[in-house]
């Protein structure tokens, strides 16, 4: 299929599926590995990809996907058009809440090349929160899968009273 | 012995780093080793250098020994000097017999014919190097050890690799003397500069590895990306597409190290692609353009673009 739908699939029984797209893949593995230490009582399948869309020989394997993350690298111009081209392959549906942009790099200041002014727009746009972090270091990047994880687990519907959709209106401000 | 001689061979020594200087001074062998057993290696350079010069009075070195310590040194740390590249030209299709002595004779009269104060110096090396060094002077000033000319030529190729000073103007007389002393007729420079000596020889001498269409077949998986302990949890969607990538790279470039090239140049006539609303810009004719990619290891981050999700 070449749009990605959030309740075309079944769930599986206590698991969470999370799909990181973005152009840098070595980040991304990092960032995977990092959420996969961290203790939780859940099962979690982390996908990665460069682009979307995903490429149509795998559809019949993978998983109802809980959540998307689109990771922008500040550093990269190339990361933010290419973000912009994939989001066009994500159904309307998914941005009630279970979207999410990642913006990475921000530690080094003297690198920007995206205003983070055009990223807090795009995010807006499409109604979905921003998180800003520089996964090069241990601890915010242990961080960012903390919040992501939960992030993860309310989009999955795991915690009773709490949806994807009034999360996201909470993280407004 | 000569001042000039003396503070040369000190700033010389000067320049080696601590470590190296004693290695250096054995390659060189104008020092016995005895004398070399009564330096002390752990105290300052500048002590160091005082007793190498005090060492070298008692030998009496004049300046050939001088330039022979500096091509030493030179020929270690090849990298910090920039290198062309010049191809030399036969008129016939005789194959010669190289003589390194006549090739040697041939250079310094060529060169003292036109300029008398100048300090020529000659070392071979294993790998059929023969190294050139030459200090320029005017007819009126003896020749400036400080600023010398380096080339390097391998007897059994057309190819010579010049380190040029800063004094343009002798360069070509230079090639002159090489053209003369070499048999070959003619010379001429290549396009290529580079600070890494080694990869200048590998483009020219064609010794990087370039994959070669092989009747190999590869099985159905590809080349394995990832490595054994990947964890399953963690799913590539693209994984097909970076083996793809990863065959293509390996198909251009090789899988061996690359030269290391740092500055590339093209000239093109193109036309420029617009939308037919733009007129300025939507004229047919080409137009002449140059295009420059300058990167410290130019081959090898054009190879590292295509993973890194760059299309292209």
């Amino acid at each position: 299929m070449a749009v990605l739908r959030p309740f075309d699939k079944l769930p599986m029984l206590n698991s969470c599926v999370i799909l990181l797209v973005g152009s840098d893949e070595a980040i991304q593995q990092k960032l995977a590995e990092a959420m996969l230490q961290e203790k939780r009582n859940f099962n979690v399948s982390i996908h990665l990809a460069t682009s979307l869309p995903l490429p149509s020989e795998r559809d019949h394997l993978r998983p109802r996907i809980d959540m998307v993350v689109f990771m922008i690298d500040i550093k990269s111009k190339y990361s933010l058009k290419n973000v912009e081209t994939s989001l066009a392959h994500v159904d309307a549906s998914f941005f009630l809440g279970k979207v999410c942009f990642l913006v990475t790099g921000v530690g080094r200041v003297n690198a920007c090349s995206i205003e983070t002014n055009a990223v807090c727009k795009l995010a807006e746009a499409y109604c979905s929160p921003v998180l800003f972090c520089e996964l090069e270091l241990e601890g915010v990047r242990a961080a960012t899968a903390q919040r992501l994880l939960r992030m993860l687990q309310i989009c999955a519907g795991h915690i009773p009273g709490v949806s994807a959709l009034s999360l996201v209106s909470l993280m407004r401000n | 012995m000569d001042v000039t001689v003396a503070e040369y061979i000190r700033r010389t020594v000067l320049k080696m780093p601590r470590h190296e200087i004693k290695m250096m001074l054995q390659k060189w062998g104008f020092l016995s080793e005895a004398q070399l057993q009564t330096l002390n290696f752990h105290q300052i350079k500048d002590n160091i250098s005082q007793e190498v010069v005090q060492l070298c009075e008692e030998n009496s070195a004049n300046i050939k020994q001088a330039a022979a310590l500096d091509i030493i040194y030179n020929q270690i740390y090849q990298n910090k000097r920039m290198w062309s590249v010049y191809q030399m030209k036969k008129s016939g299709e005789e194959v010669e017999y190289f003589d390194i002595a006549d090739f040697k004779k041939k250079f310094k009269r060529r060169i003292r014919s036109a300029l008398k104060n100048v300090t020529i110096t000659f070392k071979e090396y294993e790998d059929n190097a023969i190294w050139i060094r030459v200090a320029w002077g005017t007819p009126y000033k003896k020749p400036n050890q400080y600023k010398p000319s380096y080339v390097v030529y391998h007897s059994q190729t057309p190819f010579v690799f010049i380190s040029a000073s800063i004094l343009k103007s002798n360069l070509p007389l230079l090639c002159q003397a090489l053209t003369v002393a070499s048999n070959y007729h003619d010379i001429r420079e290549m396009e290529l500069r580079s600070h890494s000596l080694n990869s200048l020889k590998d483009i020219v001498f064609k010794r990087y590895s370039q994959n070669f269409q092989t009747y190999t077949p590869k099985p159905l998986q590809g080349g394995n990306v990832e490595p054994e302990n990947a964890d399953i949890r963690i799913i590539h969607e693209n994984r097909i597409e970076k083996e793809r990538i990863h065959r293509l790279n390996q198909e251009v470039f090789g899988s061996g190290p690359q030269p290391k090239l740092e500055f590339a140049q093209y000239k093109l006539e193109t036309i420029f692609k617009s939308g037919p609303k733009m007129d300025v810009l939507d004229k047919k004719e080409p137009f002449r353009c140059l295009v420059k990619f300058s990167s410290p290891h130019l081959l090898e981050s054009l190879k590292s673009l295509a993973p890194a999700g760059w299309k292209t």
